[in-house]
């Protein structure tokens, strides 16, 4: 069984297609990356996904359970960090936990014991009882984690959780992200930081205009980009750019006093460079191979770059 | 059943905890209705038995609808709102929870204005059971009358201020509160129909005094009619407005 099933979801503002005809199976236990430029239908999606909106055609099924017909049961399921998903800053961080706990029918002990925990995990049980208008912006995210995991949910849905902290609860909150995907729970995970995606998911959906343009593996998605495999050079003397333009190169561009040759046969070149250096009597100061990255993929598959 | 209740319940907790328990709306709800006590009452040779049911429907209409309009706004602006929804909770839900703090404040807050006015000027009560039905009606109507106003889909509670004063204001000059319904003619007569405060200044007056001019029975379906279309309006217009202004 899928832990969430999204069927032919669209979703209509006016005129504007928001979410154009979507479909998608996340696995048990998976990480999943939702990825798109601003403005793509991401944060739209995930807010169908979680119930927050009803699609006006389509269906989200979380474990079995259609959000149409069962909405609460299904979010039942789910714990959610919302794009705006701020906390009641009036409440301390421990009513804000036994708040959220409370919608989710946890029993006082049960509430008192996850909530002490997760406080301790995230570094802020000696502030529990603060405040949490007197919280920084990291803290104040770590604290909407909690609430969203208090009831230890089956699925997670995070929607830019990383967005412009600070590295210490950059790293805590992926460090919560990655202990509850050990615990089992599926993640699905919203982020503009390509480089969190490629780390942390299995597979990654990247989402442009409302529909969706890729869905795979972050290796097998850079490898659909072969020629953006990159080699770096730099000699000891200077080198015409002619000289450079090997039979396999497909782009060469000129970065400090390195070249950067772009191909879809790193080997070759490599062996075309050390041929050259020998020929020419030059001396290889640098030499760098780069695999094709998600960046590379996701720009040009959103249309980043023409 | 059992989830939708609980969300209903701890919704309303949520906000006598966060809106309703604040000094400034405890303070307001306290001297709200004795500033109107002084204003219409002292200096003036009207008979208490006569005046105090008006003034007590009036101090149960503020007090009940004061606070619903804001919630919504208060909520959106402080970008809580998204994750509320994000609860197993529908709008019926959060709807519900708004009305119930709503009336809860206001019984809490009208309970002591009649025990203590019951006490300093000898009002005497002829049915404390059609009282206290007349309590939980009101304050619920009124309540779900406040959530209606905060339909709007704006994020500065201000603005919802300003209009929720625009309704609630009118409403207590056709209402009998003034002008007893017994003295109202014409097209006065029938404008005061289409106030729920009407029927409970009249259904106060059938617990207090037995001065009534609808059956009881009438006061109690027109109360609970209005309570339905105040939460009709509000489920379809906050259902609209919700993702507006988040």
């Amino acid at each position: 069984m899928f832990a969430i099933k999204a069927e032919n979801l669209q979703k209509k503002f006016n005129k504007l297609i928001a979410v154009d005809n979507i479909s998608l199976d996340v696995k048990e236990g998976e990480v999943f990356g939702f990825l798109g430029p601003n403005g793509a239908g991401k944060t739209t999606t995930i807010r169908l996904l979680t119930g927050i909106l009803t699609p006006d055609r389509g269906d989200v099924i979380i474990k079995g359970i259609h959000m149409r017909t069962n909405p609460i049961d299904a979010k039942m399921m789910m714990g959610v960090i919302p794009e705006t998903g701020n906390v009641y800053v009036d409440l301390t961080a421990e009513e804000n936990l036994f708040l959220a706990g409370k919608f989710y029918g946890l029993s006082k002990q049960v509430l008192q014991k996850n909530s002490n925990e997760l406080l301790s995990n995230l570094g802020l049980y000696e502030r529990r009882n603060d405040a949490v208008k007197t919280f920084s912006k990291g803290m104040k995210q770590r604290v909407s984690i909690a609430c969203a995991i208090v009831h230890n949910p089956q699925i997670l849905f995070l929607d830019e959780p990383t967005e412009g902290l600070d590295v210490q609860s950059r790293r805590l909150i992926i460090k919560t992200i990655n202990d509850m995907n050990k615990k089992g729970c599926t993640i699905f995970l919203t982020t503009h930081n390509i480089e969190e995606a490629n780390k942390l998911c299995e597979r990654v959906c990247i989402i442009n205009k409302g529909k969706i343009v890729a869905i795979d593996s972050p290796e097998k998605l850079k490898n659909t980009f072969k020629e953006t495999q990159s080699i770096e050079v730099s000699f000891n003397k200077e080198v015409k750019k002619e000289l450079l333009e090997f039979n396999s190169i497909t782009k060469i561009d000129r970065q400090g006093d390195k070249w950067v040759l772009y191909t879809k046969n790193p080997d070759k070149v490599v062996k075309d460079i050390v041929s050259l250096a020998e020929k020419k009597d030059l001396k290889i100061i640098y030499l760098s191979t780069s695999g094709p990255s998600l960046e590379e993929a996701f720009v040009r598959l959103t249309g980043g770059e023409k | 059943m059992l989830s939708f209740l609980r969300g209903v319940m701890v919704t309303a907790e949520k906000n006598i905890k966060i809106y309703y328990k604040k000094a400034p709306v405890i303070i307001f709800g306290l001297l709200f209705p004795l500033f109107m006590f002084t204003s219409f009452y002292m200096g003036r040779n009207i008979d208490i038995s006569i005046f105090f049911p008006g003034f007590l429907a009036m101090a149960l209409f503020f007090t009940s609808s004061s606070v619903g309009p804001l919630i919504t706004p208060w909520e959106k602006q402080a970008g809580t709102y998204e994750r509320l929804l994000s609860f197993p909770v529908s709008i019926h839900t959060i709807i519900l929870g708004d009305v119930l703090a709503g009336a809860i404040y206001g019984i809490l807050i009208t309970s002591p204005v009649i025990i203590i006015a019951g006490v300093l000027f000898n009002i005497t009560i002829t049915s404390i059971m059609i009282l206290l039905v007349s309590l939980i009606l009101g304050t619920i109507c009124f309540a779900s009358l406040g959530v209606a106003l905060a339909s709007p889909s704006v994020r500065s509670p201000s603005n919802i201020m300003m209009f929720s004063s625009l309704i609630r204001f009118p409403l207590i000059f056709i209402s009998g509160i003034f002008i007893p319904l017994q003295e109202l003619q014409g097209a006065g007569r029938i404008v005061s129909y289409f106030s729920p405060l009407t029927y409970l200044v009249d259904m106060f007056h059938t617990g207090l005094d037995s001065i009534s001019v609808f059956p009881v029975a009438l006061d109690i379906f027109a109360l609970i009619l209005f309570t339905c279309f105040f939460l009709l309006i509000s489920s379809y217009f906050h259902k609209r407005n919700m993702m507006k202004g988040l």
